[in-house]
């Protein structure tokens, strides 16, 4: 029985001294961002990355508006078509 | 009054968005993530605009259900077009960032999982309103509710569970050369977005005259 105990307690032990350094190592999220004078050492380049970010999101935002407003002209166009076959005391 | 304010609104945003890479490249690195983290000054203002265009889908929507009127309806489907273009941006911007921050694309933690689930409720909404047929639209305002009911959950996510995305904090406790180029580029996109309701609204309202007229012609 007591060999038991032993052998439990020494499981106990261990599990802690793996699990505890996983938990203190695990990352926390962020909840202020600090300014730097210098660029740390990069291991992965992230200039692609930002390069890409910022490049998405002026098309994005370019296609939406050049497609909104070919959209918009059609539909108007449209209108004003059906308008005139309506002629002024109907439309 | 509108031809007047949609072509102001985008001239200002435009200025503001040509300006805004000066504003940010000038901004001082942040001192864990380094150049990646520029990111931030398109990406949040990108989440910021989409989350409040939910709401104002929502809200509008609400009032749909409420009175049916049919401009509460124009303007809940053109402010849920524009949460998937700018949660678009959020979705894509979003990962090029984690990639250098945390070492992956993506992780289905709280705040990332709650943001698409957000985005693929204002695309069913959306998707709805393009195949649901006649009668559609108060199915979807009931979508765009629900939509809306999300951005809390969305907002507060990372301060309530366990997540390796910065917090809510980080925004205010921003530094002075970091909070100039940031809150320049929220005020960019929320110009740059009333401009784009108004037209998005514009074009729904044309349709619905199209369809009426076309109603006339019949008779």
């Amino acid at each position: 029985m007591s060999g038991w105990i032993r052998r439990a307690g020494s499981a106990l032990v261990a599990a802690a001294m793996i699990g505890l350094p996983i938990v203190l190592s695990a990352q926390q999220p962020q909840s202020e961002f600090v300014p730097a004078d210098t660029l740390p050492q990069e291991v992965l380049p992230a200039t692609p990355l930002v390069f890409a970010a910022y490049a998405f999101v002026w098309l994005a935002l370019v296609v939406y508006v050049f497609a909104l407003w070919r959209r918009l002209g059609r539909v108007e166009r449209e209108l004003a078509d059906v308008r005139a076959k309506l002629g002024p005391a109907r439309s | 009054m509108q031809r007047v304010v949609v072509p102001a609104l985008l001239v200002v945003a435009a200025v503001m968005f040509m300006w805004a890479p000066y504003r940010i490249d000038a901004a001082p690195y942040e001192s864990t993530m380094g150049l990646v983290q520029k990111i931030f000054y398109f990406h949040v203002p990108s989440a910021m605009t989409a989350m409040l265009s939910a709401f104002v889908c929502g809200f509008a929507s609400v009032f749909y259900l409420w009175r049916r009127n049919p401009k509460a309806d124009h303007v809940a489907l053109a402010a849920a077009e524009l949460v998937v273009v700018f949660g678009l941006i959020v979705l894509v911007t979003g990962p090029l960032w984690a990639r250098k921050a945390w070492g992956v694309w993506w992780q289905w933690e709280a705040r990332l999982t709650i943001t698409l689930v957000m985005w693929m409720i204002f695309v069913a909404y959306l998707l709805l309103r393009r195949f649901g047929g006649p009668g559609s639209e108060v199915m979807a305002a009931a979508v765009g509710i629900f939509g809306m009911a999300l951005v809390p959950f969305v907002y507060w996510s990372v301060n309530v569970w366990r997540t390796l995305h910065p917090t809510t904090d980080v925004a205010r406790t921003l530094p002075p050369e970091m909070a100039g180029p940031f809150w320049w580029s929220v005020f960019a996109f929320l110009v740059f977005y009333a401009g784009l309701l108004l037209v998005r609204v514009r074009l729904e309202r044309a349709r619905a005259a199209l369809d009426d007229a076309y109603v006339l012609l019949e008779e």
